[in-house]
């Protein structure tokens, strides 16, 4: 059984969607090329997981095992359905900039993964924990990815914010230097995927430099028996 | 010494320092006619090529001075900075030399691993993301009436230069004016009444280009390089050009136009011979060769961009696997 503290980390660290897993790719370097259009793709993703996880868990008991995966891709469809009408509802300029990519988020295979792997075997709360975990993990990757390709290509931070946030939030928007010229290559797929790489190095490179976990020691069990 | 006792006298140094020298006729060329601006982005180039080779060796913990002073970095550096137009702010040749070395280079490995040739690698990469600054060029001394002096050209690297003055000297490239003529359905005879051509290629460019020529004889002399490559390059450029040149005069540019014009010659002979990227097997020297002669003279005729050296090698490098693969030579005595 795994713990809470297991499922945090998990989702958020050791088992990252985006850095360690390398799933949902194709939402992940399509849409990062600004820090709002991943903001809103991490959240769309975030909500299905939850719902996806939770409603996966909850019928567990009754869907038979030879049919489980066309069953976990309806109600996978059906939650990306809802959150597709509510973000076109709420949201429609950031709707048109996602465009495809948000019904997209039903071929994430994050989410049917995390239904075959964890909600299908767990109760409910812990399947919905785990969901909002994963999604959290792999907004966090998202943002950063377009932070860092927004800054890089555009000069820019939070532009197009009120895209999500209301006329009102224009302001947010950050000019690094006003005669920045831009490097497009950041905003090109290939810099989704130089970005990416340079996410997972530094990753890596935070995991190796944490000390292992000490071993006990085996002198001291040694001399007390 | 008995034969097998005969030290080689080759090393990767002594390969390098060739290939300085083979380069130098056509530098001199190419100050000579567009002004010191090129000598600027070379000793650019080369300085910020050691100290990110410097830093990348650091990093991965390998010896700094062997490698630095083997001057494969300075090659890498020098035929990069040719690509480069021939005046560009310091930050381009920075960010150029970066991603030629750590995304060239090092990440793969090193010198030796790498399966894209690494000063086409940042070429590209500067092309594809900084479009204004790669295609700025500037008219040769001969045709523009100014002769630009190094302070000038100094100016202009570390920007404090007049940007208006400059704009009058600011051209397309030959081979840009042909495509975008050809494009509003102009002959080509009517084309190349502008002052920017030559009498077969562009103006001063066929000069640089002949500079090139005798330095890549000069390397195949010293068997530096081998025929294969150059001749087979060379050769599908000419047979592509020749073929379309007979069919329509008036829409296609003659195949000496082709080879004078861009950087087909220095590309022949410096950059598609680049020993760790290119084929390895003498019969897939001449496929590689034959490849990106045809791919360059696709890109240029039919293509987005009126030059097409990088991406034909970079296009070519992916290839090389596949190349070798099928040209293994038979072995003695084997079907």
């Amino acid at each position: 059984m795994t713990t809470r503290r297991e499922i945090t980390h998990n989702g958020l660290w050791n088992s990252n969607v985006a850095l360690v897993q390398l799933l949902g790719l194709c939402p992940l370097l399509a849409v990062t090329s600004t820090v709002i259009n991943g903001l809103g793709l991490g959240i769309a993703t975030l909500i299905t997981l939850v719902l996806s996880n939770s409603m996966v868990s909850l019928i567990r008991g009754f869907v038979r095992n030879e049919v489980r995966l066309p069953v976990f891709v309806l109600i996978i469809a059906s939650v990306v359905t809802i959150v597709e009408l509510t973000i076109k509802a709420l949201f429609y300029d950031l709707y048109l900039v996602l465009g495809i990519f948000i019904p997209l988020i039903v071929t994430n295979c994050a989410i049917i993964g995390r239904a075959e792997g964890f909600a299908s075997r767990n109760a409910v709360g812990p399947a919905a924990l785990d969901g909002l975990m994963m999604g959290l993990g792999f907004l966090i990757a998202l943002l950063i990815l377009g932070g860092l390709r927004e800054i890089i290509g555009f000069g820019t931070l939070f532009a197009h914010a009120e895209l999500m946030f209301g006329d009102d939030a224009k302001s947010l928007m950050i000019e690094i230097h006003p005669d920045y010229p831009g490097f497009l290559l950041a905003v090109l797929p290939p810099g989704a995927f130089f970005g990416l790489a340079l996410l997972i190095i530094v990753k890596n490179w935070l995991d190796l430099r944490r000390p292992a976990p000490q071993p006990q020691p085996l002198e001291a069990a040694a001399d007390s028996a | 010494m008995t034969s097998p006792h005969i030290a080689p006298g080759n090393s990767l140094k002594r390969l390098m320092t060739h290939v300085i020298i083979a380069l130098i006729p056509g530098t001199l060329a190419y100050a000579w006619h567009f002004g010191p601006g090129v000598l600027i982005n070379i000793t650019l180039a080369i300085l910020f090529a050691l100290m990110f080779e410097a830093l990348a060796l650091k990093m991965r913990s390998r010896a700094v001075m062997p490698h630095l002073t083997d001057f494969s970095a300075v090659v890498a550096a020098w035929l990069f900075a040719l690509c480069l137009p021939m005046h560009s702010p310091w930050w381009l040749v920075l960010v150029g030399i970066g991603f030629t070395m750590i995304a060239g280079k090092h990440v793969y490995g090193g010198l030796g691993f790498n399966p894209f040739n690494p000063a086409m690698v940042g070429y590209v990469v500067l092309l594809i993301s900084f479009p204004r600054e790669m295609t700025t060029w500037y008219l040769p001394g001969s045709v523009s009436g100014e002769a630009l002096t190094l302070a000038d050209a100094l100016a202009y690297s570390f920007g404090g230069a007049d940007i208006h003055q400059w704009d009058a000297l600011s051209s397309a490239t030959p081979l840009d004016q042909l495509k975008t003529a050809v494009g509003q359905h102009m002959a080509i005879s009517e084309i190349r009444l502008s002052p920017v051509f030559g009498n077969y290629g562009g103006k001063g460019w066929e000069w640089v280009s002949l500079g090139w020529f005798v330095g890549g004889l000069w390397l195949l002399a010293t068997r530096t390089i081998r025929w294969h490559i150059p001749v087979a390059l060379l050769g599908g450029v000419l047979a592509m050009a020749l073929v379309f040149y007979l069919a329509d005069a008036e829409r296609y540019a003659s195949p000496l136009f082709h080879l004078l014009s861009g950087a087909v010659i220095i590309g022949a002979f410096f950059i598609a011979t680049d020993p760790v990227t290119a084929a390895t097997t003498e019969r897939g020297r001449i496929v590689y060769g034959l490849l990106i002669g045809f791919l360059i003279y696709v890109i240029r005729v039919w293509g987005g961009y009126p030059d097409g050296i990088a991406f034909a090698v970079l296009l070519a490098n992916m290839c090389v696997p596949f190349i070798d693969y099928y040209t293994q030579p038979r072995i003695y005595g084997e079907k």
